[in-house]
């Protein structure tokens, strides 16, 4: 899931300066799960916003939404009465909820209030941990189930660096070392054998920096005939 | 400073309210600017009661359950702690005073300590003044 985490509520109340109607707006999914935009964080810096307006005398009115998934049109779509009249959408969903917002609705501005982080995992209650880069060339399969791509402060893909001390890596001592991992996950599953394939350099094109990535399913896509059967737009 | 104070207490059914009740009685001296709020367990206060009680103009809220280590739900005062955190980054964030939140342990025979408590909370509110909201009340 994508995790994030609240803006200083100083940074949002200085983003939301200038606005008068705003709609603090919320995600059930990821956001909710990492405690950090779902409804309860919603009703929580709602309130925040209306001391620090009642204090400062900013007038604000502050109204509140949590959607399903605020990364898809059809979730978002149905806030249209809730962001009618509104200055602004304060998003607390991830970056893509916020963009979603603001595609659907371009003569309000949406305004984060959230830092969308990484694509990681709840290790224990109130812990997250990055556990996906994204990199479009998965590789788990020779790594034990675990990510050497994030996992590995220098993403080394053919065992662990100088670094590497007692299953540490040298970045810090609570960061374990990803190839100390993989060789003790290997072990675990009998394929310490895959510690000797040879992982050739990494085919970075499906990753990052080559512009946005799309993704195409045919099966998916509607045809013209398709969207005039189905009455949509 | 004697104008009367507007400080909320949330007490557990449990430690709080039976250290508010024994104050009630053997505590001459029990502060009159106190609204006592009884929850079953401080596990059930959350943040966004804490923030409603100062926009609604409170000059002080504190909560009081259980002794440590002896909440009578296992584990309820310590979340209520967590919260008073929060509500303290909150409250300085916004610049109205952390100080104005806080949490006390009490065991139900503890009335002189709940009304000790009362008293630390009154002393804050005259250090750091009114809620500015409170007059718009």
């Amino acid at each position: 899931m994508i995790i994030g985490e609240q803006k200083p509520l100083k940074e949002i109340c200085d983003i939301l300066e200038g606005h008068h109607r705003i709609l603090v707006a919320g995600c059930r999914s990821c956001v909710a799960i990492c405690l950090a935009g779902g409804e309860k964080e919603v009703g929580i810096l709602s309130e925040s916003l209306r001391l620090h307006s009642d204090l400062a005398g900013k007038g604000w009115e502050i109204d509140e939404v949590t959607v399903e998934r605020q990364c898809e049109n059809e979730w978002v779509r149905e806030i249209a009465p809730k962001i009618e009249g509104k200055d602004a959408v304060l998003s607390i969903a991830c970056g893509v909820g916020a963009q979603t917002i603001q595609a659907m609705y371009p003569k309000v501005r949406s305004l984060p209030g959230l830092n969308t982080s990484n694509m990681g995992a709840p290790i224990e209650p109130g812990i997250f941990m990055e556990r996906c880069g994204g990199c479009g060339d998965c590789v788990l399969h020779l790594t034990g189930g675990i990510c050497p791509i994030v996992r590995c402060a220098k993403s080394l893909l053919n065992g662990p660096c100088g670094g590497s001390q007692n299953g540490k890596c040298e970045i810090g001592k609570e960061t374990p070392c990803a190839w100390e991992e993989i060789y003790q996950s290997l072990k675990e599953l009998g394929r310490l054998d895959l510690l000797e394939a040879n992982i050739p350099p990494k085919d970075w094109t499906p990753s990052r920096s080559g512009g946005p990535r799309k993704i195409v399913r045919p099966e998916a896509v509607m045809s013209e005939t398709e969207r005039q059967l189905r009455g949509e737009r | 400073m004697s104008q009367t104070k507007r400080i909320i207490a949330y007490c557990c059914e449990h430690g709080g309210m039976g250290a508010a009740e024994r104050a009630a009685k053997e505590q001459s001296q029990f502060a009159s600017d106190v609204v006592i709020i009884s929850v079953e367990c401080l596990g059930r206060v959350d943040l966004l009661h804490l923030l409603q009680a100062f926009r609604e103009g409170a000059d002080a809220v504190f909560v009081a359950g259980c002794l440590e280590k002896n909440c009578h739900h296992l584990y309820g005062n310590v979340e209520a702690r967590k919260k008073v955190d929060q509500a303290k980054r909150v409250l300085d964030s916004l610049g109205l005073g952390g100080d104005r939140a806080e949490m006390f342990n009490l065991a139900s025979n503890q009335g002189l300590e709940f009304k000790q408590s009362v008293d630390i909370m009154i002393g804050r509110v005259e250090r750091l003044g009114p809620n500015p909201l409170g007059a718009k009340k």
